[in-house]
């Protein structure tokens, strides 16, 4: 035994007389129904072989739903419950649990049941070993020379610290560098790719409109009632390509602007509008304000209509639309960036330039 | 209207008190509803009906509503100027038919949220107190079943009309209402209630009346179109099947986590508690020995 | 001690064998002998004894449903395509048909509606991956409250933490694969959080989104370390934490016969692999129940990702949930200095916090072992009631745990109570800091009372519920002594020690070097044991029995002695012969 165990719980001689009360030592085995008497016996080994019997049962049950249940474009139903879910899963956890709760009892009640004992050793090496794998260790120093050969040595670790570096620098291509990307969104055209370009020209107009989100149609102020509330877009992300019909942004490229680009209008009185610079954006009641939270970006669209709140249903920061996108609740720092509105020849609702400020959660270097 | 609320802009520049300023457009609202009826040719026999309509509607309003809202819905204010009941000029009968038809009105009492409950008011009740308020001035009138009805789509309209309604219904309500309709928690106390298996009339109503603290989703905003796929969409999730089994009170991991504790935790420390429990013993040995 | 010897599993003799009658198996084995040494290892391996009780099988489930993951997981591969680009739906789910989606998430749809079984692989990968972490939490609140991470098992204990905060990790790439509306606002948040990280913050966001958020490259990377950098590692791990764990032997309780120096249970073969196999199939049975009946992150209602839509109920899954409470009920501080902004409303919680939990998770068995001083090994488990400030501790962090697991769905607390979620967050921001210290100060009152009442348990023997009645008129309960087994187990544990300092200077009159650091671990010291009661010792148990035997003798004048045994249900518990674990 090592110094290393306590001794205080294991009764050795020279702890004895601390101890209150000597360790009586393992109890006497006692059996179990099942050991002594065979009908208890016979009993369980029915019990088990029964639930190994459930299982093939299940598994049957699996093969069967597997082949009888549709999926895809009519599925079966049990009550309102998809048919094949259910019975597939139910026959599996009855095969699963049969055989789990079978073996279980099998354990329990028939399988050998005297507890057994095995003696632990300390973790360490003995004081031998130890000293043994210090001279191999010294040995192995020595014969390397790496304590002599400085040179050697340093060069090796220099080596070493230089490889290191390859993977780190090898990461560099995951992705652009960030620029000046979040401080723009679509609704500046300036920052539009040459295909958005080319759309716009066959356009000919100077501002772009606020559309309606999914279906891309213009708003015209008229089309607003007192407490509307519009989930809205730009107006180039729902562009179509006149010759080839195709979107002009799509795929990812959509949502990347999206995820920036997004806004909600809602229509209020315009003397509910507190802030100057919320009334001066307007048009005619109509706010406009970035969809995107500037606490870590959820989309934000929870309007109270009485209240002009804006609530984030993710972490409950609440801004005031009436009074320049002011937190009024919640963890986000910043005011709800609002974009400013204008009409355009038409009298569609379009913006009169991109947000001044960069939408979206805080980052280091937005100042 | 443009031009009214652009002069109402320039006169609220010295801050006036909100109530205020939605009088003034009420009247406005008052003025514009009244000439709209000297103007739009009716026939009388309709303004007959109407008439006696209006006043049912108007005696039952005295009994059940005018506590709150006022004798002819102008609305009731306390002495510290709090307001019991809105004013319903405007509002509409589409506002009526939901709130009472819903059970939200005539109110229990007041609170942060009136609660949806069983309705108070028979149908013909409720439509004359309807055509009451709409009386008081123009406001959206009750829908037509044929505006959200899906009947007379063929199965590709109805099955585009369906995905269509789902990304309308992804954008704009369930920021609030959650995707599966289930509902959702605004501030102070409000809820967005659920709005799974309610009528499709009372749906649509809800969009173009904005009950309560909503916002409004008026004919300009999503057309009717929209507001049907929406409904379509909407009951398309109500028929289909729970394809993965029970959905736990519809209201995403938060559910799941607890019954993964509850039930899956649970049961498997349970598991391992008959695992280890000792068998039962018996005083006799075994034979052989 | 009575040790019957022939009980005794012996692995350190061992002499080549040779076979005698070779049969067919037995020549299978010599085969496989001769090259693998199959032999010593069955023998060494095949008899290793697993204490019985059922907290020490918490890990299985864990261990159990991490087999689950990798089986499921595997089936789902098969279909999943790790791909952000874009596609039309066309697929079995009527409402999505026609709807531009993400190749992973229309893969998921066909997994879900085109393959047979594959939801519930879908639905049983999910539910196992909120049991294996589960599981994690539940195994290693029992290893901390019972004291098992002691000497020599502090590696397995930070092997373990790594493991959960692999698994929780783990969990996040995985439910942000299929590219759903949920995952995808997850997924979001998670910019928010890279980008609030001082000066690099964007760059972090832009190297692994591939470019702005969110990119068409970031499902394809959390594929590859979802099911093969982050498995490798959590696999790799795992096998370490057994090896240790067979290296190490399992702790026990206490108990007669149950030592610092053996461990008493049942053999591995054949008793212990039919019970931790059996719970293999119930762990995979509940899961399969659990897909098959309970509907977990429908997808399809969500639909495919969109920066611009949003869903009421957004939380991530359970074990994300403090982040998630964290970040909702932080107050909103934000510095704008120097032309540059510090996000202190997104990094304390989603940064620094979460990594200083973790950093004081890792750290406990160490931090206990300095101010113990203990460098003894611990085999032989604590009694929670008997490590009071430790217990108490854990309850603490459990309520913290709580409490932000709570703050992070208190919009569905709020719809749910009909509670105003303005009122809950400022609820939450003052219970963190008022609720855990008086769970604290409470746990520990009732470890230390139920170690007084074990003492009297000890000294005065346990309540038989007879009423005496003296002849002056007195009532007093007659109380009855413990069998030996029970009084042995209650007292099998060490007595606590109070560090103290020496002296705050040395031999010179100088200050020590290191007095510093040793006053605040005397402080510590005192804090943490000063108030545990301590077992008796022998004189004053001898003393109580001998006052129980002079009160005995009295009553013994009685007309009706009564013995006490008559009436209780005690008789097996006074047999000797089941350690008080069981009770």
């Amino acid at each position: 035994m090592s110094d290393n165990l306590p001794e205080t719980t294991h009764g050795g001689d020279a702890t004895l007389a601390h101890e209150p009360i000597p360790d009586p030592g393992l109890p006497e085995h006692q059996w179990r129904p099942t050991d002594v008497d065979p009908k208890a016996e016979r009993r369980a080994e029915r019990q088990v072989a029964g639930l190994f019997m459930l299982a093939i049962l299940g598994a049957i049950g699996f093969i069967v739903s597997y082949i009888a249940f549709h999926v895809g474009d009519h599925p079966d139903t049990i009550g309102n419950l998809g048919a094949s879910n259910l019975a597939l899963g139910l026959c599996l956890a009855v095969t699963l649990l049969g055989m789990g709760a079978g073996m279980i009892q099998w354990a329990r009640k028939l399988m050998g049941d005297h507890e057994i004992m095995e003696m632990r050793h300390p973790a360490s090496s003995s004081q031998a070993d130890r000293e043994a794998a210090i001279a191999i260790l010294q040995t192995g120093l020595e014969e390397s020379g790496l304590g002599r050969r400085p040179l050697v040595r340093n060069t090796l670790l220099a080596a070493g610290g230089v490889l290191g570096l390859l993977p780190v620098i090898m990461l560099r291509d995951l992705g652009p560098l960030p620029g000046d990307k979040l401080d723009h969104t679509i609704w500046d055209i300036g920052t539009w790719t040459p295909e958005m370009q080319a759309w716009w020209k066959t356009q000919d107009r100077s501002l772009q409109r606020v559309v309606r989100d999914v279906v891309g149609t213009p708003i015209k102020v008229t089309d607003l009632e007192i407490g509307d509330l519009v989930n809205a877009e730009p107006e180039v992300l729902f562009a179509v390509d006149p010759d080839t019909k195709q979107l002009v942004v799509d795929g990812t490229d959509q949502l990347v602007d999206k995820a920036k680009a997004a806004v909600i209008l809602h229509r209020m009185l315009p003397q509910d509008i507190v802030s100057q610079q919320t009334l001066n954006w307007s048009v005619d009641g109509i706010v406009c304000y970035s969809k995107i939270c500037t606490h870590v970006g959820c989309p934000i669209s929870l309007n109270e209509r009485t209240t002009h709140h804006l609530l984030c249903p993710c972490h409950q920061s609440t801004f005031d639309l009436a009074d320049a996108g002011k937190v009024l609740f919640g963890p986000a720092a910043r005011p709800l960036p609002q974009l400013e509105l204008t009409v355009d020849d038409e009298g569609y609702l379009a913006a009169r330039r991109d947000f001044t400020q960069p939408v979206g959660p805080s980052f280091w270097e937005r100042g | 209207m443009r031009i009214l609320n652009r002069s109402l802009g320039r006169l609220s520049r010295h801050r006036r008190g909100p109530v205020a300023g939605l009088l003034v457009v009420l009247m406005g609202l008052v003025l514009t509803g009244g000439l709209y009826a000297a103007f739009s040719p009716s026939s009388s026999a309709q303004d007959d009906n109407t008439a006696a309509l209006v006043k049912q509607g108007h005696q039952l309003f005295l009994v059940g509503c005018s506590f709150c809202h006022g004798n002819d819905g102008q609305g009731v204010k306390t002495l510290d100027g709090n307001q019991i009941g809105p004013p319903l000029v405007g509002v509409g009968a589409a506002a009526v038919d939901f709130q009472v038809g819903t059970g939200r009105m005539p109110a229990v009492q007041p609170g942060p949220q009136i609660q949806a409950k069983e309705p108070s008011y028979t149908q013909d009740e409720i439509d004359a107190m309807a055509a009451f308020v709409a009386s008081l001035g123009p406001g959206p009138a009750v829908p037509n079943p044929s505006d959200y009805s899906t009947d007379g789509l063929t199965p590709e309209q109805l099955q585009e009309a369906i995905s269509r309604g789902g990304q309308i219904f992804l954008t704009n309500c369930t920021a609030c209402h959650n995707a599966n309709g289930a509902g959702g928690a605004m501030p102070h106390g409000g809820y967005a209630p659920k709005i799974s298996g309610v009528p499709a009339k009372y749906v649509y109503e809800a969009m173009l009346t904005g009950p309560q603290a909503m916002d409004t989703f008026s004919n300009g905003n999503l057309s009717p179109d929209e507001k049907r796929d929406i409904i379509a969409y909407l009951h398309s999730l109500k028929d289909s099947p729970e394809y993965g089994g029970f959905g736990m009170g519809d209201i995403g991991p938060v559910s799941e986590g607890l019954f993964a504790w509850l039930v899956g935790i649970g049961s498997l420390v349970g598991v391992a508690v008959w695992i280890a429990a000792h068998t039962a013993r018996t005083s006799k040995q075994k034979a052989e020995l | 001690m009575a040790l019957d010897t022939s009980k005794i599993a012996d692995t350190n003799r061992g002499k080549a064998a040779t076979a005698k009658k070779p049969n067919k198996a037995g020549a299978v084995a010599e085969w496989a002998d001769d090259r693998l040494s199959v032999g010593s290892l069955t023998r060494y391996f095949a008899r290793k004894v697993f204490p019985d009780h059922w907290s020490f099988m918490l890990g299985e489930i864990a261990l159990w449903s991490f087999v689950v993951l990798l089986l499921t997981g595997t089936f789902l591969t098969l279909w999943f395509t790790p791909s952000m680009s874009e596609t039309t739906y066309e697929g079995s789910y009527p409402q999505l048909r026609g709807v531009p989606m993400s190749d992973a998430f229309a893969s998921t749809l066909n997994i879900s509606f085109d393959v047979r079984g594959g939801l519930l692989m879908r639905q049983m990968h999910h539910w196992a991956a909120m049991l294996f972490i589960a599981a994690m939490f539940v195994h290693m609140m029992r290893t901390f409250v019972t004291g098992a991470f002691r000497k020599p098992r502090e590696l397995n204990w930070v092997i373990g933490s790594v493991l959960l905060l692999l698994g929780i990790l783990e969990g996040f790439a995985g439910y942000s694969l299929p590219d759903d509306l949920l995952s995808g606002t997850g997924l979001r948040i998670a910019d928010g959080l890279i980008k609030a990280t001082p000066v690099v913050g964007t760059y972090m966001s832009f190297f692994l989104f591939g470019g702005e958020f969110p990119g068409d490259i970031v499902i394809p990377r959390l594929y590859i370390l979802h099911v093969l950098v982050i498995p490798g590692l959590l696999l790799a791990l795992i096998g370490a934490h057994m090896v240790l764990l067979v290296f190490h032997k399992h702790t026990q309780w206490a108990g007669p016969g149950r030592t610092e120096q053996n461990v008493v249970g049942y053999p591995m073969m054949p008793v212990y692999m039919a019970k931790a196999g059996g719970f293999f199939f119930m762990v995979f049975g509940v899961t399969a129940l659990m897909g098959a009946l309970l509907s977990i992150n429908p997808i399809w209602k969500y639909g495919p990702y969109d920066p611009s839509k949003v869903t009421a109920g957004s939380q991530p899954d359970w074990y994300m949930g403090i982040a998630e409470g964290l970040l909702r009920i932080m107050p909103n501080w934000e510095t704008h200095i120097w032309g540059v902004t510090i996000s202190w409303n997104v990094m304390i919680p989603g940064q620094i916090l979460p990594m200083l939990l973790f950093g004081m998770i890792i750290a406990w068995p160490f931090f206990e072992q300095w101010i113990t001083g203990d460098k003894r090994e611990h085999h032989l488990l604590q009694r929670p009631r008997n490590a009071p400030t430790r217990t108490s501790y854990l309850a603490a962090m459990v309520t913290v745990y709580g409490l932000l697991w709570a703050a992070g769905g208190n919009d569905i607390l709020a719809t749910h109570f009909h509670w105003s979620l303005n009122s809950i967050t400022y609820f939450m921001r003052t219970a963190v800091f008022v609720v855990p210290p008086i769970v604290f100060y409470l746990t520990r009152r009732w470890c230390i009372g139920l170690q007084r009442a074990d003492n009297d348990r000890l000294l005065h023997g346990y309540e038989t519920g007879i009423i005496m009645r003296s002849p002056d008129g007195g009532y007093s309960e007659r109380h009855l002594p413990i069998s030996d087994a029970r009084a042995y187990t209650l007292t099998a544990r060490e007595r606590d020690h109070v560090h103290e300092i020496e002296s705050a200077v040395d031999a010179n009159g100088v200050a020590a070097p290191g007095t510093r650091s040793d006053r605040i671990r005397a402080r510590l010291s005192k804090g943490m044991y000063a108030d545990n009661v301590q077992k008796p010792t022998a004189e004053e148990l001898e003393e109580a029995r001998h006052h129980a035997e002079h009160s005995q003798e009295l009553e013994a004048g009685l007309d009706h002695p009564a013995a006490g045994h008559e009436f209780d249900d005690h008789a097996l518990r006074d047999a000797d012969d089941v350690p008080l674990r069981q009770h």
